[in-house]
């Protein structure tokens, strides 16, 4: 930083400390650059992919991980993880599904899939607040034990059948005025509710202070284990929320439907600027992380085949995650 | 803390070592306790379940066993791998590729030792990354976990090669007497060549110094760097000893890294007594964990009932335990 100052008048953007605290202070710059560096790669790679069907497919997919990537950006943020939301995601989905041809319907399905999920994130979290047990552990056991249950659930209902309700076909694959898919009428409100929590609210700058200093949250006088508590039950909620989506987008009911998203969504976070040893990120960086590694995808599909783009994908996480820890550093 | 207790010990009779060896290895022993429990209960409730059945879960177990020990000395030099899973596959398909293209039980034995050398190289990568970089352990293990499972596909687009008769009688059968599983022996015999020695040596001392307290490690002048690279090195080692028993247990290497891999070797690391945090435990807890999980399982394959509940009884014990054994550290550093 010093150095930038002292350079003020001559070409200070030329020095890397310069690009350093663009990176550490406006996150969201460089990170729209890349997205739309990669757009027009996918443009150059294949003339004529980009138009309004192919950002529609893009989006349909950004939503579902981008709202998987805000359980683990507001965990992140306490310097924990969600990694149970893939399989609570999946039991949502599958759960609705079951219940289509049931007397309640689907808005039945939709309820008791919600009320799963949550109890799902209120185990996780009475055992990370109250229990101190750590969250790693404790959401993939939670993982293990959704997962479990759905397939029980399964197997229960093996004869009545299943399958996706229209509504959620509408919402997940449906387009308004044929260019705006339907799904965003869910993800906006999501995205402003979670922005606006993290920015504007005490609960949220609770979240930035356990994550940042545990001794000197508590010490001011946070309760730390009902801030996780919540934390981990709005963790669920969310994940629940991605699992009607991807249900819906993909017409499928499986109980394994959500869990290849489970890596990216972590990763999206961390393209987004999130630091998973807690107090540092936010959600809209979150947000631009899900389009890049949905896009990322996407063009990396048309350029290399499945094995290679598993490679690249994993070299590219850990170059931006070292290039965020280069720029945060206490220099 | 030890250096006191050792002194009081030095004067007091047997029974105190004994004592004091119960209070320090307390988990592990409870742990044993509900392992040998849980094996009268499988006999009881399966009279069948005999020598050959005990056989049958110590090969299901080995690889898994591998898995926690290589996650154990990680997790102890306070670092945490989540790659172990793809490490395991990529390493089993290499093995089983190898051996299907050049047959000979006498080449296996280069084969067996190429695909040890790769497990150093994948975990030295992965230390590397991390030691340079400085980014945290998840975020790594994480990415390296796509690229190791991307070279596995590469390797083998679909599972299939071979393995060599010599290999894949390694897990399976017995050694002399039928209470002495081969699988077993294989992990006894790949823990005293490797973590034996380990723990008493120089190493050792600094991977659970570095785990336990980074910053007083360094200040008593242990190379943290180096200490932390070399954790993942001998962990991404016996990762491949892990794929190849998997190699070994199945004839073929599949290179889609399976997913409860890494759910169980990290969840056995901590019901055996290791702490996340790092600093804590050894390898002896988290292989019993191993086999109690395994056994469960089977138990309830036994009972007729629906082996999902299995997973989900898998996923409450490891819930469970940890909150009791949470509550027991709170309540103690509370008094």
């Amino acid at each position: 930083m010093t150095a930038a100052t002292d350079t003020a008048s001559g070409r200070s953007w030329m020095q890397p400390a310069a690009w350093r605290n663009v990176l550490r202070d406006y996150t969201l710059v460089p990170l729209a650059i890349l997205l739309v560096l990669l757009v027009i790669s996918v443009e150059l790679a294949r003339p004529g992919t980009v138009n309004t069907d192919w950002a529609a497919v893009t989006v349909r997919q950004a939503v579902v991980l981008a709202i998987l990537a805000g359980c683990q950006t507001l965990t992140m943020l306490t310097g924990g993880i969600d990694l149970s939301v893939a399989y609570v995601a999946s039991m949502t989905g599958f759960l609705t599904a079951t219940f289509v041809h049931e007397p309640g319907g689907w808005v039945l399905g939709v309820g008791v899939a919600l009320a799963a999920a949550a109890l799902a994130g209120l185990v996780n979290g009475i055992g990370i607040g109250i229990f101190r047990v750590h969250p790693l552990v404790m959401t993939l056991g939670m993982g293990l034990i959704v997962f479990g249950f759905a397939n029980v659930w399964q197997l229960a209902t093996l004869q009545t059948g299943a399958g996706v309700p229209s509504e959620l076909r509408t919402l997940g694959t449906g387009l308004t005025a044929g260019v705006i898919p339907n799904d965003l009428a869910v993800f906006v409100p999501v995205a402003i509710v979670l922005i606006l929590l993290l920015r504007r609210t005490g609960y949220g700058r609770m979240l930035y202070a356990v994550g940042d200093n545990p001794v000197a949250a508590r010490l001011s006088g946070v309760r730390s284990w009902q801030v996780l508590v919540v934390l981990y039950v709005i963790s669920g909620l969310l994940a629940g929320i991605a699992g009607l989506l991807q249900s819906g987008l993909s017409n499928t009911a499986s109980v394994s439907l959500v869990v290849p998203y489970l890596l990216p969504s972590v990763a999206a976070a961390v393209i987004g600027g999130t630091s998973i040893l807690g107090g540092r990120g936010g959600y809209s960086g979150t947000i631009v992380g899900a389009l890049i590694l949905t896009v990322l995808t996407g063009f990396l599909s048309i350029i290399l085949p499945e094995p290679w783009r598993q490679i690249v994908l994993g070299s590219i996480v850990v170059l931006v995650a070292a290039a965020y820890t280069r720029a945060t550093a206490e220099a | 803390m030890t250096a006191s207790a050792a002194t009081v010990d030095r004067s007091s009779a047997a029974a105190g070592i004994i004592g004091r060896f119960g209070r320090n290895n307390a988990w592990t022993l409870s742990l044993l306790g509900f392992l040998a429990a849980l094996l009268v209960f499988t006999k009881a409730i399966n009279p069948h379940y005999g020598l050959t059945s005990f056989q049958f879960t110590a090969t299901a177990v080995l690889p898994l066993a591998l898995a926690a020990v290589a996650q154990t000395v990680i997790v102890i030099s306070g670092g945490i791998d989540l790659s172990v899973s793809s490490q395991m596959a990529l390493t089993s398909c290499v093995a089983a590729t190898l051996m299907q293209n050049y047959p000979g039980e006498g080449l296996a034995v280069a084969i067996v030792l190429l695909t040890l050398a790769l497990g150093l190289l994948l975990g030295a990568v992965n230390g590397a990354l991390i030691v340079v970089t400085k980014v945290p352990d998840i975020v790594v293990t994480l990415s390296t976990y796509f690229v190791w499972a991307g070279f596995a596909l590469l390797v083998r687009p679909a599972p299939g090669g071979a393995a060599a008769s010599w290999l894949e009688g390694l897990a399976v059968g017995y050694v002399g007497i039928p209470l002495l599983p081969m699988a077993a022996v294989v992990l006894a015999v790949i823990v005293a060549v490797i973590w034996i020695p380990l723990v008493r040596s120089r190493l050792g001392l600094s991977l659970f110094a570095v785990g336990s307290n980074r910053l007083a490690a360094f200040r008593s002048g242990v190379p943290v760097n180096r200490t932390k690279f070399l954790s993942y090195v001998i962990g991404g080692l016996i990762a491949a000893f892990a794929g190849l028993s998997l190699t070994a247990s199945t004839g073929i290497g599949s290179p889609v890294p399976e997913p409860t891999y890494v759910l169980i070797s990290i969840g056995a690391v901590v019901l055996g007594g290791v702490s996340l945090a790092g600093g804590v435990g050894g390898v002896f807890g988290p292989i019993m964990a191993v086999v109690v999980l395994q056994l469960i399982r089977d138990d309830m394959t036994f009972m007729n009932v629906d082996p999902n509940y299995g997973l989900v009884a898998q996923g409450f014990i490891l819930i469970g335990v940890l909150m009791v054994g949470s509550l027991i550290h709170m309540r103690r550093s509370r008094s």
